[in-house]
């Protein structure tokens, strides 16, 4: 299987040669999800920038689809990674259907189409097209807002598929629901995805593999089962910090016994 | 009262349509210029300090002496409207340049990000995402604008350049409120009205409520 895109020793540095992201190397496989792991600072938004090409590479290469991506052309490399970010961007000034096929308006699809292809994408990501088609973005819910971005990625049926922490923002029940959804569009559809988050649930339930990044530099690959039992520092830091949440309740009530 | 007006209703209305001629031209000028170049100083930050410094100056200039700066220039040849035309055009440049780059930096960053990443081209970028999105400050800006152009322009009378300003100097050369009046009175209506249909235009330009299928 040939990697979808691979990043090949790359480095980016600001002005002031402060290294953001430290000589990483990687390959995404076909229609498989990768997670970018990491705390905030980084580079795993650094990392996602250079492979829609919004951030230049100080060094190193960026293959998509086995072409140097510096070769190919921007706009068209651009419309051919869906992008979902975390406060979902949506034009403001766009109805929530156009904001879904603009990407086809700025290849100069007919109307027609557009609005089948928008109707049929919203539908896809659990949103009514009848009731929220004419809505604007201040009129939705977070998670609706989040819902429409993810219907307008994949507007132009792209193959790859490029999110920066989509459910960072959401409460906890909204973004189950949306990585619930998530995980079925993608059964369905067959995405390359690249996954940028902080959460390792998250990443466990999303991802075929897990990559972890700290100041910029590539610390772990692993599939997720193997990310849980691994020996790295690093990880293992990561992964105590997930349990965290599962022994407390019996320590609150130890403690409670204590004070009694 | 009657009487004043039979007398000078005539020439109130020439000096009306002579002060609308020299704001508009000179507006029209403005927007050509400032527009465009608020838009080229947001690709460009290092140009945007120095030149907004520069409209800044134009702007202080007291407006008497703005007409007496430009009254000996060569090559603006013997027309005395066009000396207005120019001096007013010097005023309205700031408001409406300050605001165009100031409306287009003010989009939230997200959003320009997105449409650089989903591939719009930076025409498209232009066009249908930072134009509209910025357009009631520009609109904000033209009236600004606007208005100060139709209070300025009365004093285009002092090089002969015409406008209600004319009343307004015959009348205080001759010591007749009535003149004085006959030209401020519709001087403040037109910037009334300048302002109130800018105002209204502006608020049309808010995002309007979908129609058809929202596309």
């Amino acid at each position: 299987m040939s990697a979808a895109i691979e990043l090949k020793r790359l480095c980016v540095a600001t002005r002031d040669h402060r290294l953001l992201l430290d000589n990483i190397s990687l390959a995404l496989e076909r229609e498989t999800t990768t997670a970018i792991l990491g705390r905030s600072g980084s580079g795993k938004t650094t990392l996602l920038r250079t492979v829609n090409c919004t951030v230049e590479p100080t060094s190193g290469e960026v293959v998509v689809n086995g072409a140097d991506a510096r070769q190919l052309d921007l706009i068209t490399l651009r419309r051919g990674m869906g992008y979902v970010i975390q406060e979902a961007g949506l034009f403001p000034h766009f109805t929530v259907a156009r904001n879904v096929a603009i990407v086809l308006e700025a290849m100069g699809r007919p109307l027609r189409e557009r609005e089948m292809r928008s109707a049929e994408l919203l539908a896809s990501v659990g949103l009514d097209p009848a009731v929220f088609a004419r809505r604007y973005p201040h009129q939705l819910s977070g998670g609706q807002r989040q819902r429409v971005s993810v219907a307008r990625a994949l507007a132009a049926d792209p193959g790859i598929l490029l999110m920066d922490e989509p459910f960072g923002a959401l409460d906890p029940l909204t973004r189950a629901e949306m990585q619930d959804m998530l995980r079925v569009l993608l059964a369905r559809l067959g995405k390359t995805v690249l996954l940028v988050t902080h959460d390792l649930d998250e990443a466990l339930y999303l991802a075929d593999r897990i990559v972890l990044i700290d100041q910029g530099k590539l610390i772990a690959d692993l599939a997720p089962d193997s990310f849980m039992q691994s020996q790295r520092p690093e990880v293992q830091a990561y992964v105590r910090a997930y349990r965290r949440g599962e022994p407390r309740t019996s320590n609150v009530a130890a403690s409670q016994e204590g004070h009694g | 009262m009657t009487a004043f007006l039979s007398q000078y209703g005539a020439s109130i209305a020439t000096l009306t349509m002579e002060h609308l001629w020299l704001t508009g031209a000179a507006m029209l000028f403005a927007t050509c210029i400032a527009v465009p170049a608020g838009i080229g100083l947001t690709r460009s930050q290092r140009l945007a300090k120095p030149v907004m410094a520069v409209a800044n100056v134009l702007q202080t200039i007291p407006s008497l002496a703005m007409f007496g700066f430009l009254l000996p220039l060569p090559w603006i040849g013997d027309r005395a409207a066009r000396i207005a035309i120019m001096a007013l055009i010097a005023y309205a440049l700031l408001p409406i340049l300050r605001n165009t780059y100031a409306g287009i930096r003010g989009i939230d960053r997200s959003v320009i990000e997105v449409s650089r990443a989903i591939g719009l081209t930076d025409m498209q970028r232009l066009i249908k995402i930072e134009l509209p999105l910025a357009a009631p400050f520009i609109l904000a800006g033209l009236r600004t604008a606007t208005v100060t152009c139709i209070g300025v322009a009365t004093i285009a009378a002092a090089v002969g350049a015409g406008g209600l300003g004319e009343l307004i100097f015959r009348g205080v050369a001759s010591v007749d409120n009535r003149l004085v009046l006959a030209g401020a009175v519709p001087a403040a209506a037109l910037a009334l009205l300048a302002d109130g249909a800018l105002g209204l235009l502006e608020r049309r330009l808010k995002p309007p409520a979908a129609e058809g299928t929202g596309l």
